[in-house]
């Protein structure tokens, strides 16, 4: 967000409603932070006043508690156990229903959701990095995904620097943050006194102007970078590169994943807080008056029993082979599929674990020595 | 049993040693009950009006576990006159909350609880339907949801097999957005072993949940124990989690055998 010095303004602490003000006076609903059954949830923000001061959050493996940011900064936080993903890929929801018409003659009939124009405020360089690796997925080629290409289009970010990492994030060693470089609308490095913020888009842009705020100064925008450069070199994890298919692929048969299967509960908790986990389960659900069906789409997760089943037999019967699914396809195969790993370093699957099973550790053991 | 002539589906509705919550789901589905009662023949259902015990019927509907010598025989019976028969609940899934007895001395409580105990005919152990029967499908729970009953209910409307979610609770609290409750409150929860059916019902409201839909498939209880070692349980409050509404499932009987096994070295 420091690749155009000339662009940055400077938002006065005061002034921070006046842009949730402006983008409600757009039509968006406002999405922010917000503290929802202990943990840190976006919800929509009533006023432009209602964004809270001072949320912070403690991370370890397995564990997650709201504390408060003694200077009462807005985006002391790191993050909450969901990313942008279930505004964009809903967890539940109807792709077409079948109604047999009076003739009784079945007709078919694409369900197209409400969409509403969202502004998420406090967005994540790696909840960004997860988004662009959603958009590959939903959004390819001759495979665009309507409810999710609806949702998506709508959606404005306002992307903010992590300046308070929690010990569970590693965003710096898979190269997605801390700091926001792509995929904003509009970025905020929150200082003492305001916020040196920047426009990534043309809508950004018009925002931004629109606010008719003050150039921000050299001083702001270096004590900025230096913020995101310190928050970086505060993380405690790290993956051991940023390709590791084939350490992995070529350990296949490694001793580990039976210990980690047997603390591993296999209850997906992993897969659904990952902002890339894009796996889904697809069921009719037919009226009891035998008229209408509906085709729902739920998240799923490799973890559970169905998802490895095929005609006649399970490819994945036991947690072991669940667990070497999910880190497997997430930092190796993700590679061919998308051109780099499917983890952005959020932490999300460390912190939200029940059991702590820690991302990080597994592969520093299993990657132990490096390619063979 | 003869083939029904009727092109309406017979329905039956049973109940054994249970507290009718069961039934109550058939019950509490309204206008849903309606549309259900044009697509069957309800022919035994005592809780809604029809009585007609030994009739034959196309499904019928177990609810409650064997616990009297009663039961033992009547369950044959109604085996016999149902060409498909369902386990509805805890108590015909596993034997239910009753099952606790089969862990302790049944006789000594009857005579502590009875001013004549001799007029209770009880068995010694709580069972479910399927260790005396062939139970054609269970749906867990305590009680079942409406909407799994429904969903059965259509499946064999549409002459398919009714889907079995033996996932875990927590990909139905995920899906719905509600934070971990281990993780954000450290409070033993069962989802993670425990089966999917009731929409994450008890998380949703902030609290764990307490495993009554039973164990999931590839339930990890020696990790989920372990887990509640951590945060704080002692080994006898970790066995009274997995011996509540299921204590007869084998996989939490198990988990808290070894458990108890374990807190004896």
């Amino acid at each position: 967000m420091f690749s155009r010095p000339d662009h940055a303004g400077f938002l006065p602490l005061a002034q921070l409603p006046s842009l949730i003000a402006e983008l409600m006076a757009l039509g968006y609903q406002c999405l922010g932070p917000t503290r929802e059954n202990g943990a840190i949830v976006m919800r929509e923000l009533e006023s432009p006043n209602d964004l809270p001061r001072g949320l912070q959050a403690e991370q370890a493996p397995g564990r997650y508690r709201l504390t408060s940011d003694p200077h009462k900064r807005y985006f002391a936080w790191a993050n909450g156990p969901q990313a942008i993903k279930p505004q964009t890929f809903a967890p539940q929801e109807s792709l077409w229903r079948v109604e047999r018409d009076a003739a009784g003659h079945l007709q078919f009939a694409a369900v197209q959701p409400a969409v509403t124009r969202q502004a998420i405020i406090g967005v994540r360089a790696c909840d960004l990095a997860a988004l662009a690796l959603q958009d590959a997925h939903f959004l390819r080629e001759g495979r665009r995904d309507p409810q999710y290409a609806q949702r998506r289009d709508q959606l404005f970010l306002v992307a903010v620097q992590c300046a308070e990492p929690a010990a569970t994030c590693f965003c710096a060693s898979t190269g997605d943050g801390p700091t926001p470089t792509a995929g904003y609308d509009l970025a905020l490095a929150e200082l003492a006194d305001g916020f040196v913020t920047v426009a990534g888009s043309d809508r950004g842009e018009a925002v931004l102007n629109g606010l008719k705020l003050a150039p921000a100064t050299a001083q702001q925008i270096e004590a900025a970078r230096q913020q995101g450069q310190a928050a970086a070199a505060a993380q405690t994890r790290s993956l051991p590169g940023r390709h590791l298919r084939d350490s992995l692929m070529s350990r296949l048969e490694h001793p580990r994943w039976d210990a980690v299967a047997a603390r591993c509960l296999a209850c997906g908790n992993c897969t659904a807080v990952c902002p890339t986990c894009f796996c889904h389960a697809e069921a009719d659900i037919p009226a009891l008056d035998g008229g209408r069906s509906e085709h729902v789409r739920s998240w799923d997760s490799c973890f559970g029993e169905a998802h490895g089943h095929l005609h006649g037999f399970n490819v994945r019967a036991d947690i072991r082979s669940r667990y070497r699914q999910w880190l497997t396809h997430k930092l190796a195969t993700w590679h061919d599929q998308f051109g780099r790993s499917g983890c952005v370093g959020c932490g999300r699957c460390i912190a939200w674990c029940p059991v702590g099973i820690d991302l990080t550790e597994e592969v520093a053991v299993l990657t132990e020595g490096g390619q063979p | 049993m003869n083939a029904p002539t009727a092109c309406k589906p017979r329905v039956a509705v049973h109940k054994f040693s249970s507290c009718d919550g069961c039934q109550l789901a058939f019950l509490n589905l309204g206008e849903a009950l309606l549309t259900l009662a044009e697509r069957v023949d309800l022919v035994h259902f005592a809780e809604a009006g029809p009585l007609d015990p030994d009739t034959d019927a196309d499904v019928a509907f177990v609810e409650g576990s064997i616990s009297t010598p009663d039961d033992l025989e009547r369950i044959r019976r109604i085996r016999k006159h149902s060409r498909m028969l369902i386990a509805i609940g805890a108590c015909a899934t596993s034997g239910g909350i009753q099952g606790l007895r089969n862990q302790a001395n049944g006789a000594e409580w009857v005579a502590q609880i009875y001013s004549h105990p001799e007029a209770i005919a009880s068995l010694e152990r709580s069972t479910p339907i399927s260790s005396h029967v062939k139970v054609d499908f269970e749906l867990w729970g305590c009680p079942v949801s409406g909407p799994q009953m429904l969903a059965v209910v259509n499946a064999l409307l549409l002459g398919v097999a009714p889907r079995d979610n033996a996932d875990k609770v927590c990909t139905e609290c995920k899906r719905q957005g509600y934070p971990c409750v281990m993780v954000s409150r450290g409070i033993a929860c069962m989802g993670p072993v425990t089966r999917a059916g009731c929409n994450a019902l008890c998380p949703s409201l902030g609290r764990d949940c307490y495993g009554c839909y039973g164990p999931a498939e590839n339930a990890n209880t020696d990790a989920l124990a372990a887990q509640f070692g951590h945060l704080g349980l002692t080994p006898a409050a970790v066995v009274r989690r997995f011996q509540s509404i299921n204590s007869q499932a084998p996989v939490f009987l198990a988990a808290a055998d070894k458990l108890r096994a374990g807190s004896h070295d």
